[in-house]
């Protein structure tokens, strides 16, 4: 039995929990987490409304950073991690939004292909 | 060598690859508890994405009605995401005190997360009755259908938060930091969060790409 290895295999991570850390460490956690986000919102609403950068730009630019914020979210106040503790949380998150982006992005492109392909209103109307 | 456990049961190697691991056996009841709920936040999330399909594809559908550019005030929006914004900070205060049983940083976190969260229902009220009062209510258009059921949805959603926010300060007053206490204020603190996050996606899409529209 010598050639075994021993390996302790610790407990997950319930969602929202964080490794044993000092409270002073936990509450600059969330202090960065609150900078990066209030950074990110700034910029979010400056870009809506600004002039400065090429227009068809700025909702792509929306988009990055809701998610670059929602991913602050995830890491600075939920603790989800890509520590090994932390798998079932992050497996259970990669399927939601597996789900999410099928029904957002489904949704999105079949029904822009039926508005392009459908006549006007009015046709229809006549039609009847 | 026998095939039978005789290494113990808390030791286990059924397939002989050389790797003993060591299980310290089922998961406690804090990480099933929250891992439950986080599966039901996940499923939250999914029933919100529909909404904000519907919101993608029917925000052009305004039956002459008002677009969003016309309804949507820039300014209350930014109040309203700082002070959610704030909220999930005051609420990590809250489960930090939460955890090391601190009772006057919990009450104080909790009681500032409350008022921010009231702040944001006013404020998301006072829009939706002035939208009803000039005559641009759900059923005016397929759009403000969209509107008041994605964002109506998630003022619910954080109605619902203050209330179990209250409870939770009810129940800490009058049971104290008890394992079944914590285990709840944790899934609140996940329930607040998650809420937050879902308002990062409803102040870009629908305030500030729908306006652009």
């Amino acid at each position: 039995m010598s050639d075994q290895t021993h390996m302790h295999a610790e407990h997950d991570l319930a969602p929202g929990d964080e490794e044993q850390h000092s409270v002073g460490v936990r509450i600059l956690g969330y202090v960065v987490g609150l900078a990066l986000a209030l950074l990110l919102t700034a910029t979010s609403f400056f870009i809506a409304g600004t002039d400065l950068v090429w227009q068809p730009s700025i909702p792509v630019a929306l988009i990055v950073l809701a998610i670059a914020q929602m991913g602050v979210h995830l890491v600075f106040f939920l603790h989800i991690t890509t520590g090994p503790d932390n798998t079932n949380n992050v497996l259970a998150l990669a399927f939601g939004l597996l789900v999410v982006f099928l029904v957002v992005g489904g949704t999105v492109w079949i029904m822009a292909h039926l508005n392009a392909n459908m006549p006007p209103m009015d046709q229809i109307m006549r039609m009847q | 060598m026998s095939m039978t456990a005789t290494a113990g049961r808390a030791r286990a190697d059924p397939h002989h690859i050389g790797v003993v691991i060591e299980h310290p056996g089922p998961a406690s009841k804090r990480i099933v508890t929250a891992y439950g709920f986080w599966v039901f936040l996940l499923s939250d999330i999914v029933m919100f994405s529909c909404f904000f399909a519907a919101y993608a594809v029917l925000s052009g559908q305004t039956a002459g009605g008002p677009k969003g550019s016309e309804i949507f005030e820039q300014g209350n929006v930014a109040i309203e995401t700082v002070c959610l914004l704030l909220s999930s900070f005051t609420c990590g205060m809250a489960s930090i005190a939460a955890d090391v049983r601190n009772r006057f940083w919990f009450y104080l976190g909790m009681a500032v997360t409350c008022v921010l969260g009231v702040i944001f229902l006013v404020i998301e009220f006072r829009e939706f009755a002035d939208l009803v009062a000039r005559g641009y209510g759900p059923s005016r258009s397929a759009f403000l259908t969209a509107f008041f059921s994605l964002v109506g949805c998630h003022g619910l959603h954080v109605t619902a938060g203050v209330l179990w926010l209250l409870t939770m300060m009810a129940q800490v007053f009058a049971k104290g930091f008890r394992a079944d206490v914590l285990r709840r204020m944790m899934c609140f603190a996940l329930f607040w969060h998650a809420l937050d996050i879902i308002w990062v996606g409803v102040f870009s899409v629908v305030y500030l790409l729908g306006s652009g529209v």
